[in-house]
Order: structure tokens, then sequence, then C-alpha cells
């Protein structure tokens, strides 16, 4: 009987330790600040641009109720949201005339003192784990080894290809795992040099303190309220990134990419042909 | 079974893994959030903050001011608007004629001032943003006399550690407090104000006077303000955390974010 050719299995070293630690901390840290955040944001759920904003004025984005039903207006289109935004049923399916519902939010009830609480106490975690990341990363090569898009990889023809492969879920096993593929070198680029040092300033710069000591801050994002508006939009940004990065895992194969952002170690498979050339 | 309908499957499983985990987590959240090591953890961040704002800006460090222009149409209004105590609703009949803001405590000159008396000190006048707690803001011209004139003038002791604001308010059942250190107390921005946008302050703006201090947030501006009483301790005072929401809210005390 012929052995069919066998699969090696071989497993490389695909995450350092400081990556992993700050993967997962970075994790419960980001889950807080957004559920904290939408609480803060139910206290006022009106946007503006410029310098100041309040119910007199025109908000570019509103999440209210009618009474009876809930909605959000963006500009001028408005979408009904009822159960969900604006008007929603709690727990013990009270009707609740809140923004964002309970079970997005912490605390789940409107507390508005709480919610800041632990906002601006895990925003110091959040904002030294990003520090200290980025620094391990400098040191250990991970940016340069890891995150660094090569010329070859800007060729229209390179680009082209990932988009291809992420279009036929041909990710993960199928690829060689060793590296990150283009798509995700972008994203993890983009949310870690953008969209948390975006949300860490427009962040600081509601702070009528901070406005006194830097006030550069309001002259780079245009006032206090349209720091406000792009923190409420980078913070959006990351839900989706949040939504897609968990999707990617599932189909990429879970076990393994949870398992190797726990252990560091990754099991790829070398590819039968391969095998077959040898033999 | 095909791959399709297992992959379905693994999905509702997830589905339900992760839901199930996010209510688990929600109700330690709720659960951390009622515990008092916890809360007084979170706390830590509060005293963290302040020393920060204080060692990366001057202790004079201003607030930024805004043209003209930059005044909002309407500035909303917030809180009580208006008043309530007999003494305050007596004054409003009179335009304030015979009322006379108390300053006392540890001064040792105590001594009573009245709106002409105020207005005849050196004045300030200053446009600047009023950040509410909740989110929003407000821009506006305040006119007033300098907190730190007054307290020269009552000669503070050098004991004294507070200034706590008594208003004439009560919002709910309670008379609405406020209290600032002396460093917020003395800065060059820190005014009574008795004027707005270039008319006497109106009433539901906290006539005839209202605390101005522009480095925090909007429920530091005690409004009505009767009294101004130099303290060393502020856990003396109605709950003891040093203002209205820090009591009956568990606010900041420190309110510069």
């Amino acid at each position: 009987m012929e052995a069919a050719p066998e699969i090696a299995k071989q497993v490389v070293k695909r995450h350092a330790l400081s990556t992993r630690i700050w993967h997962w901390l970075n994790a419960l840290v980001v889950a807080i600040l957004l559920m904290s955040g939408l609480m803060i944001f139910n206290a006022h759920p009106h946007l503006y641009w410029g310098d100041f904003g309040s119910r007199e004025d025109y908000a570019w984005l509103q999440i209210d109720d009618t009474r009876t039903t809930g909605f959000i207006r963006i500009g001028n289109n408005s979408f009904e949201t009822t159960g969900v935004l604006g008007l929603s049923l709690d727990a013990k399916e009270n009707v609740r005339r809140v923004a964002f519902p309970g079970w997005a939010t912490i605390p789940t009830g409107y507390d508005l003192a709480a919610a800041r609480r632990w906002h601006f106490a895990f925003a110091w975690i959040f904002a030294l784990g990003l520090t200290a990341f980025m620094f391990m990363s400098l040191v250990n090569g991970h940016i340069r080894k890891d995150l660094h898009v090569r010329r070859a990889e800007w060729s229209p023809r390179a680009l082209w290809t990932d988009i291809k492969n992420h279009a036929r879920l041909r990710f993960g096993d199928d690829n060689d795992s060793s590296h990150y593929n283009i798509m995700q070198k972008f994203s993890y680029i983009g949310v870690i040099f953008l969209l948390f040092p975006l949300l860490i300033l427009t962040g600081i710069t509601m702070s009528p303190a901070m406005n006194a000591a830097w006030p550069w801050l309001l002259d780079i994002f245009g006032g206090r309220q349209s720091a406000r508006s792009l923190h409420f939009i980078a913070a959006a940004l990351l839900t989706l990134f949040v939504v897609v990065h968990l999707i990617m895992v599932l189909l990429s194969g879970p076990i393994n990419g949870i398992w190797s952002m726990i252990t560091g170690r990754h099991v790829t498979k070398s590819k039968p042909e391969i095998a077959g050339d040898l033999a | 079974m095909t791959d399709g309908r297992k992959l379905l499957r693994r999905r509702e499983l997830l589905r339900g893994a992760a839901l199930g985990s996010s209510a688990l987590v929600l109700g330690g959240c709720d659960a951390m959030n009622e515990n008092a090591t916890f809360r007084s953890a979170l706390r830590g961040a509060e005293r963290l903050n302040q020393l920060t704002h204080r060692s990366l800006a001057d202790r004079a460090t201003l607030a930024p001011e805004f043209a003209l222009s930059d005044i909002s149409p309407l500035f909303k209004t917030n809180g009580s608007l208006t008043g309530t105590s007999t003494e305050y609703l007596a004054h409003l009949q009179t335009s304030f004629a015979d009322w006379r803001l108390r300053i006392d405590g540890m001064v040792a000159n105590p001594m009573d001032i009245g709106l002409d008396g105020l207005r005849a000190m050196p004045a300030r006048t200053q446009i600047t943003r009023h950040d509410c707690v909740e989110g929003w803001s407000a821009i506006a011209q305040w006119h007033g006399t300098p907190l730190r004139l007054l307290l020269q003038q009552a000669q503070l002791s050098p004991r004294a550690k507070y200034i706590v604001f008594h208003c004439a308010d009560n919002y709910g059942a309670r008379p609405y407090y406020e209290s600032i250190d002396l460093i917020d107390a003395f800065h060059p921005q820190t005014i009574l104000a008795w004027g707005m946008n270039g008319e006497a302050l109106p009433v539901k703006y906290g006539a005839p006077v209202r605390l101005r201090v522009e480095r925090q947030l909007g429920y530091k501006q005690a409004k009505y303000v009767m009294r101004i009483e130099a303290t060393d301790d502020l856990s003396k005072f109605h709950g003891g955390k040093g203002g209205y929401w820090e009591d009956v809210g568990d606010y900041e005390w420190y309110a510069g974010i």
C-alpha cells in the first residue's frame, strides 16, 4: 500500500511575549473603555462640530426617542432603531429611553459618575500599555519585521492578489502563516498608530484643564466639540476593527489563532506538493 | 451534515457563547462597580489626573479665551434656574440692592460686600467655554471680580486650604454648594461674575453673582453665591465631599476632565 503523502506539521514562533501580554490586556481595557464610553455618550447623545454645542445648537448626529420609537439621525437622515438605539428594554423588560442599551454600557444602568471613573482609570492603563507595546515592538523588531509594509507589497499586483485571497477566504492555514498578509498589516498599523493615538489625543482634548495646559490640541482637532465627535467616530471605527478581527480569527482557524496568541506558537502545515517535490 | 451547516451550527454556538459571556462580564462589571474597594481604586485615577494636570500647567496657566464672534447664540441653562431661599427671593424683589456677599471662615477680616462694591473693584472680562460633565459646551463672555482680590482683602488665613461657596438654590431638597482649592481660588481667571455678555448676570445664569473657575467642569461654576467660607476641612460641610454633585451623584471633586 502506498503511503499517503504526509502533511508535515510545523510549529513556528509567531508572537513575542510583549505582544501577547499587551494583546490580552488591551482587549480587556478596550472593551471597558468602549462600554463605559457609550454610557458617557448616553449623558448627551448629540455630536457637534466646532468649539461649542448643546441642545440649543445643531447636532450632526443625534440618538434620541419620540417616547414610542428610538432613532438615530445623521445629518438630515433619520433611521428608526427602536429596541436598540434611543429606546430599548432592560433585563427586567422596562422601557429605557437611553441612546445605547444597558447590555452595551458599563455600568448597565444610567450612572455618568461611575462610567467616568471607569473610563478615566482604564484610559491610563490603555495609554501606558500602548506606549510600552510600541517601545517593545521597536526594540524586538516587531514593527520592522512584521508590521512594516515592504516595497514589493505596495505593488498593485500584490495588493490585488491579497484582496482576491481575502475574497476567497484564503488566509491562515492555506497560506504561509509565519507573516502577516498586506490587508492585515494595513489594519494593524491603522489601529495601533492612527486610531489608538487619535482616541487618546481627542480624549485629552475634551478636558478643560488640559485645554489650558496644551491649547494646541484644540487647534489640531478644531475645538472641543469636534474632538468629541472625532473621539466617537474613532471609537466606532475601532468597534468595526474588533468585529472584523474576530470574524477573521474565526475564519482562519480560531483554535490555532487564539492558541498562538496565548503561547506564541503557531502550527502551520507545509503543503503536500512541496513534500511531493522532495520525493 | 454539510460543511456549510456545520459552520452555521458552530456560529450559533459561538454566538451563544459570546452573548452568555457578555452577560457574565456585564454582571461582573456591575458587581465590581458596587464594590467599595474597587471604587476607591478607580478613584485613585482622580488624584492622578489632578497631579498630572497640575504638573503639566503652571498654577496661573489660562484656560483658552475666545473672540466675541465665538459666543454661543443661546447659552444652555442648566441646574437651578433661580435661587430658592426666602432671603434670596426677597433680594430678587429689590434687584439685589441690599444683597451682601458674606466672606468669612478662616479669614482675619470677615466682610460683607454688595454688588456696587464688587463692581467698584478691578474687574476681569473673559470669553470662555463652559463644559458640562454631560458633554456639551457653550461659550459666553463673563465680567467679574477676581476671587483672589476678595480673599486678599479678607486676609485669608495661611492655614486655609479650600474656599467653599454657599449658594441660595436648593437643588432637589438640598442646598447647592461647591469648593475649590487655593491654586484655583487664586487663578487669574477665577472670578465672581456679576455680568454676562455685556449685561447684568441674568437670574437663570446665577444672579447676582456666580463663580467662574475656568479649568474645571460646569458643576464647579456655582450660581447664586451668597457666602464664601475659607476652611481647611471639607468633610464638615453637608455630605462631606466638597460639593453638591460630589455628595449626591458621587462626581469627582476635581473636575478638570
